[in-house]
């Protein structure tokens, strides 16, 4: 499978204190990687340095081999191609549900309102938010708008989409409908790449797990050996707690 | 009857009947005045503060850096001079400087103009900061995270929600902007004080010309707050929103409703 993304030593530090370190892998076109691990082991600031809405301190992440952290590529075009789906919606307060999704594919995909308006009604209707369009996301719950959070990521087509745990801020009724769509889309063959703490999602979806701990990747596996026989001490201990799961 | 021999009420009642017209035209010019400038000081507002709350970028070299620095530092100075002396005393000092300095006659409208302008800019300049700050990180990062620039960025996600936010504030700089003219007869200006003063001088019935005078004032500033009021109402849109269905059972089974109180439609 073709290479979309390729991270090598990725380090990251605020201050004097060290997020990230020496972090290396990559992202082939079709898989969901699940980056597990406990708060604070820097599985957000990871994904946050992909999207670089946070500058890497050092090491190269690669897109399609070429370096984005060189200052060469257009960063705006950039972030159309590796979509982000945030833990808090981040939705755009003052569109409703069908603007949130066209108004990024017009403005910045230059494409036309009729194109955009069919591009997203085409994805609100695969996460089941096409009869909102209408409404605004403060008259929402936090599900749907983490559904329209998705479409309005497909929108722009991306050929990677991050989910920086997208379910951590919902309560556990909406959790299903997020992942139900997260599901639809890893099995139709969208390339994710998820931090999360919904073990189920990691063990079942995933094609390839990722352990992340102490700013470093403590093991990559495929589920099955993650899961059933974790190679490191750390791993089996982070592992353990969530048993019977 | 002689005006000595009206009582308040008669004498009220003559000011308008005599002066009803000179009252108008003053009340219209000082309106023209108030919303001009406060929209005029919107725009300088909103420029200044959105250069406030510009970050330099990573990849900015060192004279992009000072620059915008050095001009920060300016405007700083602008908002601080403006905000720190009277209008009174800036009028004065613009119109007769101008022409005494520069020996350019700027002319009651330009002047009057200018020098509320430039005030109320001063005041929305940290208005508009506050308002840009108030707005929840996580908007810009949404809109950066699918590609817009910093400009589509502010332009079509944080400006618009700041404008609302500050909706109140630009209510506020019109009434007193609707008020604060009146300094503007220190220069001859022909506004409603000014006119207030004209009728008070030449009939010397201070009380009833301040009285009518009073409620011409209070009458456009109250029935200024109520349609920015409305103006606000209409920028939140309705509370409720209709599903996008051909299918008619849908509104009537009621789960289309939003529910204000638990925040979602079920």
């Amino acid at each position: 499978m073709e290479e979309i993304l390729r991270i090598e030593h990725l380090e990251k530090t605020f201050g004097t204190n060290e997020v990230l370190k020496d972090i290396d892998f990559s992202v082939r076109k079709g898989d969901v990687i699940s980056i597990i691990g406990s708060s604070g082991s820097g599985k957000s600031t990871l994904l946050r340095c992909i999207n670089m809405l946070e500058e890497a301190s050092g090491g190269r992440i690669l897109y399609r081999g070429q370096n984005v952290l060189d200052g060469k590529l257009d960063e705006d075009r950039y972030r159309t191609k590796v979509g982000m789906v945030f833990q808090s919606f981040n939705l755009f307060n003052n569109y409703n549900v069908l603007d949130n999704c066209t108004i990024g594919q017009i403005h910045v995909l230059k494409r036309s309102k009729e194109e955009a308006r069919a591009k997203a009604m085409e994805y609100l209707g695969k996460v089941g938010m096409d009869l909102y369009i209408n409404a605004k996301p403060r008259q929402l719950s936090g599900g749907q708008k983490q559904r329209v959070a998705i479409a309005r990521a497909l929108s722009m087509d991306p050929e990677v989409l991050l989910f920086d745990e997208p379910t951590s801020a919902l309560d556990p009724e909406m959790v299903g409908e997020v992942l139900d769509v997260m599901k639809d889309l890893a099995h139709s063959g969208m390339t994710m790449l998820v931090v999360t703490h919904e073990m189920a999602f990691a063990r079942d979806i995933s094609t390839r797990v990722v352990f992340m701990s102490d700013g470093r990747i403590e093991e990559e596996g495929s589920p099955q050996q993650i899961f059933q026989n974790p190679h490191s001490e750390r791993t089996r201990d982070f592992l353990s707690r969530f048993n019977g799961d | 009857m002689t005006i000595g021999e009206m009582n308040f009420f008669q004498r009220m009642v003559y000011i308008v009947q005599e002066y009803g017209a000179s009252l108008l035209e003053g009340a219209a010019t000082t309106m023209a005045i108030a919303i001009i400038c406060t929209a005029i000081g919107c725009v300088i507002g909103f420029a200044v503060g959105l250069v406030q709350t510009t970050e330099p970028s990573k990849k900015a070299g060192v004279v992009k850096r000072g620059l915008l620095k050095a001009v920060k530092l300016l405007l700083t100075a602008y908002v601080e001079v403006f905000r720190g002396t009277p209008m009174m005393l800036q009028a004065a000092f613009i119109y007769y400087g101008t022409s005494q300095v520069f020996g350019i006659n700027l002319g009651m409208w330009s002047a009057a103009i200018i020098i509320v302008s430039v005030n109320t800019g001063a005041y929305m300049a940290e208005t508009v900061r506050g308002g840009i700050l108030s707005i929840d990180p996580g908007q810009k990062e949404g809109a950066r995270a699918i590609g817009m620039s910093h400009v589509q960025t502010m332009m079509l996600v944080v400006l618009p929600q700041s404008l609302r936010n500050i909706m109140p504030q630009i209510g506020n700089n019109l009434i007193i902007n609707i008020k604060d003219t009146c300094v503007l007869s220190i220069i001859g200006t022909v506004e409603l004080f000014f006119t207030f003063r004209s009728i008070s001088g030449a009939l010397y019935t201070y009380f009833e010309a301040a009285t009518v005078t009073m409620i011409i004032y209070f009458i456009l500033t109250f029935a200024c707050s109520r349609i920015l009021r409305w103006i606000e109402n209409r920028m939140d849109g309705p509370a409720n929103f209709d599903l996008a269905t051909g299918d008619t059972l849908a509104f009537t089974s009621g789960l289309t409703r939003y529910n204000e109180k638990t925040g979602g439609t079920f």
